[in-house]
């Protein structure tokens, strides 16, 4: 069984539950992927399937990858990526991946790319209170104090100050399967997923 | 593939419709209306009712919702429902009011005859 998917952000959106409970839902194109490459123990050291994902014109594909695309078929992917699988020999090269080897309840972990947010101060990057907005005060938005004077003499390592924030990789774990539309290729997940619509997600099966 | 941005903002409103209850009947901020809603307690199901006036409606699709007051002993309660929430059980509309705004929150400083609404007979 293959272990993960890739994915499109599709967006957000609310529904209720039968106890009308109102969750968060982020609705996922899944797929189809095809199978574009099978790595095995004897070849390559470990188990696992290439997948290719999205549409690409072939005259902006590079030849070396087009020709590993047209073993798998005449389509060019715009995506490739590598998920572990348990028994490789299930598996054909050009075989397509669909929204079926998920099942509704099931808990997924996703990982994406988190929107960027640029140069960051610490209440957005870190979460840090901040100042007093008023009553004379002139430290707002400000980290404040970095660290001690005389003795370290120097800004410890891991301070959390202003940087670049966001456009990182993450993974939210055990997010739950609400509905799968194998017609549309959709999945609706209870949650939210990191990046924005469109972003491309790796959906796989629970880890933990 | 969808692959644009307007393709898939229609998949999203494709999702929200299929959450939105058509058996509802057309009632207006003013109105006078009775929320039959379903309450479990334990493994039991039964219906309250909740009869008030519809001081304003939010708009929206899986999120629309609509508050209805109504003074219970002397004491003003209000109840926000989510519009398409399967714990409505039905509305039914009792009396419709003639207002001109379309949040009447302005019935919560009024007491006894003040806050009475006048009847709409002709919508």
């Amino acid at each position: 069984m293959c272990k993960g998917m890739i994915g499109k952000k599709v967006g957000t959106t609310g529904l209720f539950t039968p106890n009308g409970e109102y969750v968060p839902v982020t609705v996922v194109q899944l797929g189809p992927c095809v199978v574009t490459q099978i790595k095995t123990v004897p070849a390559e050291g470990y188990n696992a399937l290439q997948l290719g994902f999205g549409s690409k014109k072939e005259k902006r594909v590079n030849k070396p990858r087009a020709g590993h695309f047209r073993k798998a078929g005449d389509q060019m992917f715009e995506f490739l990526r590598e998920f572990g699988v348990d028994n490789p020999d299930e598996y054909k090269i050009g075989q397509s991946i669909t929204t079926d080897i998920f099942k509704v309840g099931e808990l997924v972990d996703v990982t994406g790319t988190s929107k960027g947010r640029g140069f960051a101060g610490v209440i957005k990057r870190h979460g840090f209170h901040g100042g007093k907005k008023t009553h004379g005060s002139h430290s707002h938005r400000i980290p404040g104090s970095i660290g001690c004077s005389a003795w370290p003499a120097k800004v410890i390592k891991g301070k959390k100050l202003p940087g670049r924030f966001g456009n990182a990789t993450k993974t939210i774990q055990n997010l739950e399967i609400l509905d799968i539309r194998p017609e549309e290729n959709l999945i609706l997940l209870k949650g939210v997923v990191p990046g924005a619509k469109t972003g491309l997600l790796k959906i796989k099966k629970k880890k933990f | 593939m969808k692959k644009f941005l307007g393709d898939i903002m229609q998949t999203i409103q494709e999702i929200e419709k299929e959450q939105v209850r058509l058996d509802h009947p057309e009632f207006f901020p003013g109105d006078t209306v009775t929320v039959y809603v379903k309450i479990r307690e334990g493994e039991k199901e039964r219906i309250q009712a909740f009869q008030g006036v519809v001081i304003s409606k939010k708009k929206g699709t899986t999120n629309a919702s609509f508050t209805v007051r109504k003074v219970s002993y002397g004491v003003g309660v209000e109840r926000i429902f989510p519009l398409n929430s399967p714990i409505i059980d039905r509305v039914e509309v009792n009396t419709q009011g003639r207002v001109r705004r379309s949040k009447i929150y302005y019935l919560r400083k009024l007491r006894g005859k003040a806050a009475r609404i006048k009847e709409h007979r002709f919508r």
